[in-house]
């Protein structure tokens, strides 16, 4: 359980962050492979959304280096960086709607941003991309008039509108019923399958990841503390996967 | 060693407020000089523009209707009340279309944005940046300056000066038919006065300072708003400082460049 093999797409260097003194990042370095779906575990308020903003360049860290295919874009200037989010899509973990657009508009934001299409084009694009999370349905509607799990499929196909080469899910299915968490999952491993994409998730739901992802890795007290594809998770011995995985209150993850 | 920092805490206290004044006048400037920057390069926002444009000024043609009549409606009686004691009735007309368009206009109107449009521009960046709307367009690589800041700027802007006008405007009606049917002023003495006294410049010197105030409402409000944290109390917090600050400034720049526009006429 050492690294994923294969090139990488991003590879993290002892990021450190910290906010009016507590330690959130503390000498975080990982890797991950170009084209696979890698999953990022921890518990709530680890540091996982914070590691997520770091990578789509949101936050600095205060030290330590992140490449993205290759380019470190710690201290790169908002122009490069655009350059390279041009190629992300990012569910966030609240989906982050625009909430004066409509459903259908959200989804056409991207699009209609960078690339030059015809109307009739965009919308095409935009009702396979709603069709596909089962919003179809839902094309004007507003986000306020959503529920929690329409929003953030709603969310996942605005990340997916430009059929980017990384796409970041924060937490893709908590709050989401059973039925509806299967759906979502199968979509990520549908548009997967179609494209060369490197996925990353950031999640709770140790089952429903392990069934989904390439490698696990477990982000714990601000460090990649275990990692593995889901076999060697499933199998693994260590106390805090054991922990994470049988939802038992005993073990390295308490509640100090 | 409690007394020494509480004392310590009071001698500082008007420093901490100076450099906090400063630091937000730094980061307001910034942010000015960035959304100007972003103004004139491409991507043009021209529909974002036009949005705004209709929110600020359409939208608030007929606030300025009702506010402006009945500013020049009660101006007409106060002026009518002041010059009767020396018999001047016929310079109400005069009086009211000087008060208009140099001050009442421009500042009243400017006022009755801030409360309107100000506060809708602080809470809405507001609870874009609370609910990650803002680091949504981040991650798309959309300039949220750009696309969020500048148009607001460029519309609060080009609208005010209008808005002020309409609002002088629909004062002078009213003032007109009170003066008229309730004060007995002869239709024809109103409108010499106007005609005599009112000199082209005192239109442009209050649509001037319409521009000036369009700018900062807008820059206040989306300053403040932009840069809320705190979730919906911070929101809160960001919008009522957005209204506070916006108006005084509006005030205190009036001021300043009305003793300007004095000396140069
Ligand atoms: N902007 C911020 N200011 C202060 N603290 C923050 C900020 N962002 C995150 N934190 C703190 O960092 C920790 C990790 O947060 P987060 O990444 O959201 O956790 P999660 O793993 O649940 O996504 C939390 O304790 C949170 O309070
Ligand atoms: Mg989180």
């Amino acid at each position: 359980m050492s690294g994923s093999p294969g090139i990488p797409m991003i590879r993290l260097e002892n990021v450190c962050k910290h906010y009016n003194g507590q330690q959130v990042l503390d000498g975080v370095s990982f890797e991950i492979r170009k084209g696979s779906i890698t999953t990022i575990m921890g518990r709530s308020g680890g540091g996982k959304s914070v590691l997520i903003r770091h990578m789509i360049g949101l936050e600095a860290p205060d030290s330590g280096a992140i490449y993205i295919d290759g380019e470190n874009i710690v201290g790169m200037g908002s122009r490069e960086l655009n350059r390279i989010r041009r190629r992300f899509g990012v569910l966030f973990q609240d989906a982050a709607l625009f909430d004066s657009l409509t459903v259908e508009e959200n989804v056409a934001f991207p699009i209609r941003e960078h690339l030059r299409l015809r109307e009739k084009q965009v919308r095409a694009i935009v009702h396979d991309k709603l069709d596909k999370v089962g919003m179809g349905e839902h094309l004007h509607k507003f986000p306020n008039e959503l529920s929690g799990g329409m929003r953030k499929r709603v969310g996942l196909a605005r990340a997916l509108a430009l059929d980017p080469d990384l796409v970041f899910f924060d937490e893709p299915t908590s709050g989401l019923d059973p039925i509806t968490r299967g759906v979502i999952y199968d979509l990520i491993l549908d548009t997967h399958r179609e494209m060369d994409t490197t996925y990353v998730l950031v999640s709770h739901d140790i089952h429903g990841v392990l069934n989904v992802s390439d490698w696990v890795m477990m982000l714990f007290k601000g460090r990649i503390a275990v990692q593995g594809t889901p076999e060697e998770i499933r199998s693994s011995t260590d106390p805090l996967i054991q922990q994470f995985t049988a939802v038992s209150g005993h073990g390295p993850l308490s509640m100090d | 060693m409690r007394t020494l920092s509480f004392f310590s805490s009071i001698l500082l206290a008007p420093f901490e407020l100076v450099r906090f004044c400063l630091d937000e006048l730094g980061t307001a400037l910034l942010l000015l000089v960035r959304s100007l920057m972003r103004m004139v390069l491409p991507p043009y926002r021209v529909g974002e523009f036009v949005r705004q444009l209709d929110f600020v000024g359409a939208q608030t043609v007929l606030l300025m209707v009702l506010t402006g009549a009945f500013t020049g409606m009660v101006s007409a009686l106060q002026g009518y009340n002041g010059m009767h004691r020396y018999g001047a009735e016929s310079m109400v007309g005069a009086t009211v279309a000087l008060a208009l368009s140099r001050e009442l206009g421009p500042v009243i109107g400017a006022l009755m944005v801030v409360a309107r449009v100000g506060s809708a521009m602080a809470a809405e960046l507001g609870s874009m940046r609370n609910s990650q709307q803002i680091d949504a367009l981040v991650s798309m690589a959309v300039d949220p300056i750009q696309y969020l800041i500048s148009p607001r700027i460029f519309a609060a802007t080009v609208a005010l000066p209008f808005l002020a006008l309409i609002f002088s405007f629909a004062g002078m009606v009213g003032a007109y038919v009170v003066s008229t049917a309730y004060l007995g002023i002869d239709a024809g003495t109103f409108m010499a006065g106007v005609r005599d006294y009112l000199d082209p410049s005192d239109i442009t010197q209050g649509l001037i300072k319409s521009v000036v105030f369009g700018l900062l409402m807008a820059l206040v409000s989306c300053h403040k708003g932009y840069y809320a944290t705190g979730g919906s109390r911070g929101v809160a917090a960001a919008t009522t400082e957005a209204v506070v600050v916006a108006s005084v400034l509006i005030l205190v720049s009036d001021y300043l460049m009305t003793t300007l526009m004095f000396r140069s006429t």
